[in-house]
């Protein structure tokens, strides 16, 4: 076998650059509104808060006794306080050093939290030991009870308040940094780098760093937030230095003259209130952006791909003797579509026909991408959220499954079209047993008693194989493995003794051994049940070994549909053949290597070059 | 000049089990094996019978606990951090997974680029090995200022072997590297391999769960049952006439892309079973 | 399971003693000349040299500790130093009343933020942007500022609760409702914000699950999968959110307590630490200690309950 003579290879036509790929998170953050005006507010906090010695007309804490409470005037723009001083001024005092102890404790927290991360996420052992026990300490302590013991051994001082609260604060650096660090370690990609031959040091700065980077920022922003928080409630219950004044100290003395001068109130709480909406508006935002670049970090295999509009070709259909029995599935000219973010739909399935017999198997075969699983979910109406039937028939029965309501569907799914899934494992609901997932549909399906269909759950379990029901039937999924929780799937599938089974790549998930004993088994189960089966398949293996039909899709459309033998003997169209073409069992060995130690001897010189 | 290249003397990986008093986990149990230079030895197995493990405790990765592993004659199983970073330039490694064996936020250019700054390459030079290892393994030239995710799973399990041949190493660890492909991308990167290997005289060891796969590629044959080789032998015999009763299971248990030689294998397969336990 | 509940009390018991070790340690380390504070600038030096000697703070740190454990594990955690009163009194008196509160906010915060969540997740549309706001809000505004705008229009404006004060349930029902309420929705604001966010987040991804599908699949009803399958996967990182934010809820309550001036424990705490009273602020740290440590136990227990994984392994 050599490679496929078509040319050009589309495996090596590139796939055009995202243009949001590499546009910096903050620019794109930018162009939220929201965002824009949070961080343009903060700006402006900010500003006033370093010019205040410029800005502000008198001294924060020069108390004017004669003109305690007064209303704004021209000598106080907004008034004076309690103790006559000028509320304006000790506004932007306030900003100034409120917004400085809420960085003091943020920087203490991120110097902690984040090389604490570092360290035992990297390294584990025992500094992970270590460091988890004293973060859960600081966890279950809560801050304001700590922050008053404090004062009274400090005595009043914002400082020392917000270094020890950025201390307090540091789990939340700490087990962002931890998890990345861990999930990150984990990955081939710094498996390839040790491999490669670099440092720790420089893979937990390539590698490491820029995974949480963007995170720490955004936590940041919440954690700045939470510190000014805190720090204003300790100021307001009159805890904090008299000398330093901040919103929180103007909060209390509002609240003192609350029947007073109810608009002394106001500022502080417009200038904290603000300043935390603006922190957590734009932490959200750039969490948003964060997820949406992240996205499509790992391929989903079930993500639906784009199907380039190709004028319909006409399907290749072999000539057979017409079906066996009678259509208990015909599919007619279906499409499926996805809704995009724009407003569009992406259609992912063309036009797609087909029909299935009574005690017949139809091999629904292609590469991923293909639309063959989407098909398969659209005839149980179960496509995921935002895609929809956006054309055709789907006829089961005479009636037809795209135009159903939900109700009428949720009672044909189940009793009279079953469905088998690719992943054993996923498919199984890990916090319920085994049994009570056999036995539920059943109660609602067959309206059974729960002890008949206790009895009937054991039965099928039985009769897919499993060697001993009863622990099976009391187990929970984690306890069983991969092939005996595909067989509980299956029995599951049976259960309510459909007419239609639906079964998704059932196989795949298997080891070679144990997918051949659950093609038997579907196999025996297909013709005592004579059900009708849809397989959807990657895997010619498979569909030789089980299906009467085969259909062959490639992006969205069915290309060649026939009786199996007959694809497999006389594949027409150029892509069925390519397919066919690509399977490696025809082809011959390798053979034992020709020349034994060609090598060594020239690898030397082969090298030299690099050294 | 009859020494292996790689030679695996009895080696066992245990890994230490969580929690008090736990027994550890026996990944492998007294395995040897060997790989000569330029040959390809395939290492065929279900999920759980180690034969990751294998390529792993080459690779530095898993715990030897008993054991050697002979490269060029020196054990390596225990290599500090220094010496492996030697070993970089002799053995490389290409994953299953091209999705997560490239890190998502770096160009393919510095993903090819990082072995070579390691080892001090000048610019010049590291930035004409990576034209010649596109050309190698056949991705367009202006490849390199893209992300992995510009890229078809095909494409970047292309940018993983390029990363691992560019120190030109003489002996990769392929660990299930088509697995997570498409069939027919399956067969273009199979031929890369083979092409690739008759271009440089790299020696593989090629761990897959796939029998044909393993066929196609290897030289010679090993198969793991249970943290063991139960069989080790020519590629051609171990693939089309095993004498293992495991091997045999596992032959007749894959299903051929033909119907009626399927229904052939099937009966085989049951009468196998029925004589194997009986 | 006994094991497990076994092992999670001897987690918390070796928690409670770092805690108070160090406590305790920073307190005496740093509390300076206890004896003086507590008689005054004007009492001369060998009045406070007696004083001293009579509290024990003559003795190196380490008898002082253990003398404390010693009676603390017995139940008897000393007598303020300036009220005279056992710590312990001075304490349980209070617990109630801010028990009451955080309870009620805890209560709040579950019914609230499961049905929200939930619905938030599944119906999509404007319920979600009304979750997604109030998020927002009650994460950007602290409790007590909260609290001072609740006196504001519900009490000074409507009348409709009183301002201040705190009336016992079993003196008069409504009027211990009518003085705790605001404080109840003050304090509860936030976590509402938060675990409201977190239900929202999992049940999202619960409903990705493949099982979904497969349940579905089976003829189950959505509704019923939601109800029965998906709420009870995205319980587990929920309550997780609802067991850091009870830590934050005690905090909270001090605040909110001196806004609405209920004598609860936040009274005795800003007290004693105003004055440096620190047999009281270390019976505080125990106090609050075991509350966190019985809550978490709780949560832990719930965990195991709706995750066999846990409960099993």
């Amino acid at each position: 076998m050599s490679t496929p003579v078509h040319a050009p290879n589309p495996q090596l036509a590139v796939i055009p650059p995202e243009a949001a790929a590499k546009a910096s998170l903050l620019r794109r953050v930018l162009r939220n509104p929201l965002a824009l005006g949070s961080l343009l507010f903060l700006a402006v906090i900010i500003v006033s808060a370093v010019a205040a010695p410029l800005l502000a007309p008198h001294n924060p804490n020069t108390a004017d006794i004669s003109a305690v409470l007064s209303s704004p005037d021209s000598g106080h723009l907004l008034g004076t306080d309690g103790a006559g001083r000028d509320v304006l001024s000790r506004l932007l005092f306030g900003a100034q050093f409120s917004l400085a102890g809420a960085l003091l404790a943020l920087v203490t927290s991120i110097v902690i939290g984040v090389t604490g991360g570092l360290l035992a996420g990297y390294y584990g052992k025992w500094i992970d030991t270590a460091s988890t026990w004293v973060i859960s300490m600081l966890m279950a302590l809560p801050a304001i009870i700590v922050l008053l013991a404090a004062r009274a051994v400090v005595g009043p001082s914002l400082w020392a308040s917000m270094l020890i609260f950025g201390v307090m604060l540091s789990p939340a650096f700490f087990r962002l940094v931890y998890a990345s660090v861990s999930a990150v370690r984990n990955e081939l990609y710094v498996d390839a780098a040790r491999v490669s031959g670099l440092s720790d040091t420089r893979i937990i700065g390539i590698h490491i760093l820029t995974v949480v980077r963007a995170p720490i920022v955004v936590q940041s922003a919440i954690v700045g937030g939470v510190a000014l928080a805190v720090q204003s409630g300790l100021e307001f219950l009159g805890l904090g230095d008299i000398n330093v004044p901040t919103w929180g100290q103007m909060l209390s003395d509002g609240f003192t003259n609350l029947y007073t001068a109810p608009l002394l109130i106001i500022w502080p709480a417009l200038a904290i209130g603000l300043t935390l909406i603006s922190l957590t508006l734009l932490a959200n935002s750039l969490r948003d952006e964060l997820e949406r670049s992240n996205a499509p970090r790992r391929r989903r295999r079930k993500q639906p791909a784009e199907q380039p509009a190709v004028v319909g070709e006409e399907v290749m259909r072999h000539d057979d003797g017409g079906l066996a029995g009678e259509a208990v599935l015909r599919i007619e000219n279906l499409s499926v579509g996805y809704e995009t973010g724009d407003g569009g739909t992406k259609r992912v399935v063309h036009d797609v026909s087909l029909t299935v017999a009574r005690g017949e198997v139809h091999g629904l075969v292609g590469e991923s991408g293909s639309g063959k699983t989407q098909t398969a979910w659209s005839a149980l109406r179960l496509l995921p959220e935002g895609g929809r039937i956006t054309g055709g028939s789907i006829f089961f029965h005479g009636d037809d499954l795209a135009a159903l309501n939900e109700k009428d569907m949720e009672k044909i799914r189940g009793s009279r079209i079953a469905y088998i899934p690719q992943e054993p494992m996923s498919n199984l609901d890990p916090s319920f047993t085994i049994g009570s997932q056999l036995v539920e549909p059943m109660r609602i399906c067959l309206r059974m008693s729960k002890k008949e269909a206790t009895t009937r759950a054991l039965a099928l379990l039985a009769r897919v194989g499993i060697p001993n029901p009863e622990r099976t039937f009391a187990a929970y999924p984690h306890q069983v493995s991969g092939g005996m929780a595909q067989r509980v799937l299956i029995a599951g599938a049976i259960s309510c003794n459909p007419d239609l089974l639906i079964a998704d790549e059932p196989t795949t998930a298997l080891d070679v051994t144990v997918q051949a004993e659950v093609l038997d088994l579907l196999r025996d189960l297909q013709s005592e049940f004579r059900m009708a089966v849809i397989l959807v398949t990657h895997n010619f293996g498979v569909v030789a070994d089980l299906c009467d039909r085969v259909s062959v899709m490639r992006l969205g459309r069915i290309v060649e549909t026939g009786p199996t033998r007959s694809i497999f003997a006389y594949p027409r169209h150029p892509y069925t053949r390519e397919l066919l073409g690509a399977i490696l069992g025809e082809t011959s060995p390798r053979g034992p290597l020709a020349t034994f130690d060609a090598g060594p001897s020239a690898s030397p010189s082969r090298k030299g070059a690099l050294r | 000049m009859n020494q292996p290249l790689l030679d695996i003397q009895n080696v066992t990986v245990e890994y230490p089990a969580k929690g008090f008093r736990a027994k550890p986990f026996r990944a492998l149990s007294n395995v040897s094996l060997d790989v000569r230079a330029g040959e390809c030895v395939g290492l065929v197995g279900e999920s759980g019978s180690g034969k990751t493990t294998l390529g792993r405790a080459v690779l530095g990765l898993a715990p030897v606990t008993e054991g050697k592993v002979l490269f060029r004659g020196q054990d390596i199983a225990h290599a500090g951090r220094s010496e492996r970073r030697e070993l970089a330039t002799d053995i490389q490694v290409v994953f299953q997974d091209p999705y997560t064996s490239l890190n998502p936020s770096r160009t393919v250019e510095q993903i090819l680029a990082e072995p070579l700054t390691v080892r001090k390459v000048p610019r010049s030079e590291s930035s004409k090995r990576i034209k010649a290892l596109f050309e190698m393994v056949r991705l367009p030239a202006d490849s390199g200022n893209r992300l992995p995710r510009e890229f078809s799973g095909g494409q970047r399990q292309r940018i993983a072997i390029a990363r691992a041949l560019a120190l030109k190493p003489e002996l990769i660890v392929c660990d299930e590297p088509v697995s997570a492909l498409d069939l027919s991308t399956q067969a273009r990167v199979l031929e890369l391999f083979k092409d690739i290997q008759e271009q440089t005289h790299v020696a593989y060891l090629f761990v897959s769960h796939d029998l044909e796969v393993v066929r196609h590629i290897s030289h010679r044959v090993a198969v793991m049952y249970r943290g063991d080789i139960v069989e080790f032998g020519d590629g051609d015999q171990v693939t089309s006439a095993p004498r293992h009763p495991y091997t045999q299971r596992l032959f007749f248990a894959a299903p051929v892309a033909d119907p009626e030689a399927q229904a052939q294998r099937r009966e085989e397969r049951h009468r196998l079973l029925a004589e194997q336990t009986a | 399971m006994l094991t497990f509940i076994g092992r999670r009390l001897l987690t918390g018991v070796a928690l409670l003693a770092a805690i108070t070790t160090f406590g305790f340690t920073l307190l005496y380390l740093g509390g300076g000349d206890i004896a003086r504070k507590i008689l005054g600038e004007n009492a001369d030096q060998q009045t406070v040299a007696l004083k001293a000697q009579e509290l024990g703070l003559d003795r190196p740190v380490l008898v002082q500790y253990g003398d404390w454990i010693s009676h603390a594990v017995r139940g008897d955690l000393g007598t303020s130093w300036f009220s005279g009163q056992p710590v312990l009194d001075a304490i349980s008196s209070r617990l109630s009343v801010t028990l009451s509160l955080v309870t009620g906010a805890i209560i709040l915060i579950a019914v609230i933020s499961v049905v929200l969540g939930v619905l938030a997740a599944t119906k999509r549309g404007w319920v979600d942007r009304f979750a997604q706001l109030l998020a927002i809000v009650g994460h950007a505004i602290p409790g007590f500022l909260f609290a001072v705008g609740l006196v504001l229009v519900f009490a000074l404006t409507l009348g409709w609760f009183d301002p201040t004060g705190y009336v016992p349930f079993l003196t008069s029902p409504t009027g211990w409702a009518k003085t705790v309420t605001l404080p109840v929705i003050a304090l509860a604001l936030g976590g509402i914000a938060s675990v409201t966010q977190q239900v929202r987040g999992s049940v999202i991804d619960a409903l990705r699950n493949d099982y979904v599908r497969t349940l579905r699949s089976r003829g189950i009803p959505a509704r019923r999968v939601v109800l029965k399958h998906v709420l009870r996967n995205a319980a587990g990182p929920a309550l997780a959110v609802l067991a850091v934010y009870f830590v934050g809820l005690l905090g909270g309550a001090v605040i909110v307590e001196q806004v609405f001036a209920i004598p609860g424990l936040g009274q005795v705490a800003v007290q004693a630490t105003t004055q440096g009273d620190i047999p009281l602020v270390m019976g505080l740290l125990v106090a609050t200690g075991i509350l966190v440590i019985i809550f978490n136990l709780l949560v832990d227990l719930a965990q195991g309950w709706l995750n066999p994984k846990v409960r099993l392994s």
